[in-house]
């Protein structure tokens, strides 16, 4: 069996171009006040370079989050573990020049130029909803493409069974990876039949502009029904393997965080319910959000686990 | 200078005043919208943190008493034992009202199987009585079983700090601090007993 199967999208999935734009109109507009009425400034003011990029397959229309709330509260261990800390510290990050390392089961393995990549991925507009471990939540207008689109570039080999990504290791400018938070340099991985869904995406910008240091430039992944933390961020290695990699919060703590971290309501983490979320920006006296299985995305990715046990494959 | 009782007075009027500082602190960036993406959490976890620095310092008083041969820091135990005890309660309070909405139903499903938040609760709990008899009239009708209730500092200390302890997913640093604080304050106890 081929490992390449790929979600068929029913053409009825498929919001039409018509609406899609009219929707995208009204949401840009809403953004576009909402940016004003915060920044004033005149570097906000000018065109984004991404305003022109098409929304793509998948995209939801919820609520998108503020754009501060989405910059100023991240979680990104290399820098500090202090949430609203990372985006300052984040800007120490060298992104250019910018390379990935691609190995492993593949045809055209090598190291590939940041510019190279984008050149060969033609970008769209995906308004995701994501959804932490720690069971806070939030809506962003991602930039990017398909990862699937990306990786067949590669020519993985039919060995490959799963994808391997991994961080930047910066200690000169990452403060956090000079203490052992976590193991070093962070690694993530998915199954080649969940990197290659059509759902799971890479992102290089977000909100029409450039991807935000601390939200991971250049190059991230997005893997909307998964917890945050697999989507990795500042990849510079994809490694396609026969075997199952290992992944840094499963090392870190192997009962608490699995392979999979699919966004699951009934399997409560170790510590604490994953039954509701609390939405970013909703203020002191909104109610939290049911979540939903699979992040929302149950009808698009359920068919991936058919038969596994989810509250063991956690 | 012998310090006479307004000056005292004055004294305490300081401290007091100094002391609801975070909150008052929080109020003003709750009003300016200064809470960041997730108030809730924001002020969850600060009153939860100065419930805690609250404890330390109130453990602090009678070490300090011991190295300074003054009496003057056990003039501000009852005062700092309270803060601790206003703080906890105001956390404890926006846990309740925003994230479990007073609500049985979220209560069962998120705190019933969550030992980090019922450890929290059973910190609260051993608080709750030494708030309660904190009064001189208390103290002089409960006699010497009060300073044998009041013993419950310490377990509530040890619960404060491993309810901290689970709630973090990887970075210890913060709670090993608190940790260190703590554990420092009960050993000069129990060598300075020894010495006596």
């Amino acid at each position: 069996m081929s490992m390449f199967r790929l979600a068929s999208i029913k053409s009825s999935e498929i919001t039409p171009r018509e609406i899609f734009q009219a929707r995208r109109k009204i949401i840009k507009a809403s953004l576009g006040l909402t940016a004003a009425a915060l920044l004033p400034t005149a570097a906000h003011a000018e065109k984004k370079p991404f305003e022109a990029v098409p929304i793509g397959p998948y995209s939801g229309d919820f609520p998108v989050t503020d754009y501060e709330d989405v910059t100023h509260y991240t979680n990104y261990y290399e820098f500090t573990t202090n949430k609203t800390g990372s985006t300052m510290l984040a800007q120490a990050l060298k992104t250019e020049p910018w390379q990935v390392e691609v190995s492993g089961e593949v045809e055209k393995p090598g190291v590939y130029h940041l510019e190279d990549i984008l050149k060969k991925n033609s970008l769209q507009e995906r308004i995701y909803r994501f959804r932490c471990v720690e069971a806070w939540s939030m809506v962003v207008p991602w930039i990017g493409f398909p990862l699937s689109d990306m990786l067949k570039t590669f020519k993985p080999t039919s060995r490959a069974k799963f994808v391997e990504f991994t961080t930047v290791y910066q200690p000169e400018n990452m403060p956090g990876q000079r203490s052992k938070s976590l193991d070093w340099p962070y690694t993530e991985g998915l199954r080649i039949d969940e990197a290659m869904h059509p759902l799971s995406f890479i992102a290089t910008g977000m909100y029409d502009d450039e991807l935000p240091k601390q939200n991971g430039a250049p190059l991230r992944l997005v893997v909307p029904w998964k917890y945050g933390f697999k989507s990795i961020k500042a990849i510079v290695k994809i490694r396609f393997t026969e075997t199952m990699p290992q992944t840094a919060w499963h090392k870190a703590a192997p009962d608490e965080y699995g392979f999979y971290a699919n966004v699951n309501p009934n399997v409560p983490h170790p510590r604490w319910s994953q039954a509701r979320e609390r939405i970013l920006g909703a203020g002191l006296f909104a109610s939290k959000r049911d979540t939903e299985m699979f992040n929302g995305y149950a009808e698009h990715v359920a068919y991936l686990y058919k038969g596994m046990d989810l509250s063991r494959y956690i | 200078m012998r310090l006479k009782k307004p000056h005292w007075l004055a004294i305490k009027a300081v401290v007091f005043f100094v002391s609801l500082w975070p909150l008052v602190q929080l109020i003003i960036d709750g009003m300016n919208d200064g809470l960041g993406a997730n108030p809730v959490e924001t002020l969850h976890l600060t009153l939860g943190r100065w419930a805690l620095r609250f404890l330390c310092l109130t453990l602090a008083l009678t070490p300090l008493r011991r190295l300074s041969s003054q009496s003057w820091p056990l003039r501000f135990r009852r005062m700092l034992g309270l803060f601790t005890f206003f703080y906890a309660s105001l956390h404890l309070l926006v846990f309740l009202w925003l994230d479990i909405e007073f609500s049985w139903h979220y209560f069962r499903q998120e705190v019933a199987d969550t030992p980090y938040l019922l450890l929290g609760l059973a910190t609260y709990c051993l608080l709750l009585p030494l708030a309660l008899t904190s009064t001189v009239n208390m103290q002089i009708r409960l006699g010497r079983y009060w300073k044998t209730l009041h013993k419950l500092i310490y377990p509530a200390a040890i619960l404060a700090l491993l309810h901290y302890f689970m709630l973090v997913k990887s970075d210890l640093n913060q709670p090993l601090i608190y940790a260190a604080v703590i554990f420092i304050l009960l050993v000069v106890r129990i060598q300075s007993k020894r010495i006596a």
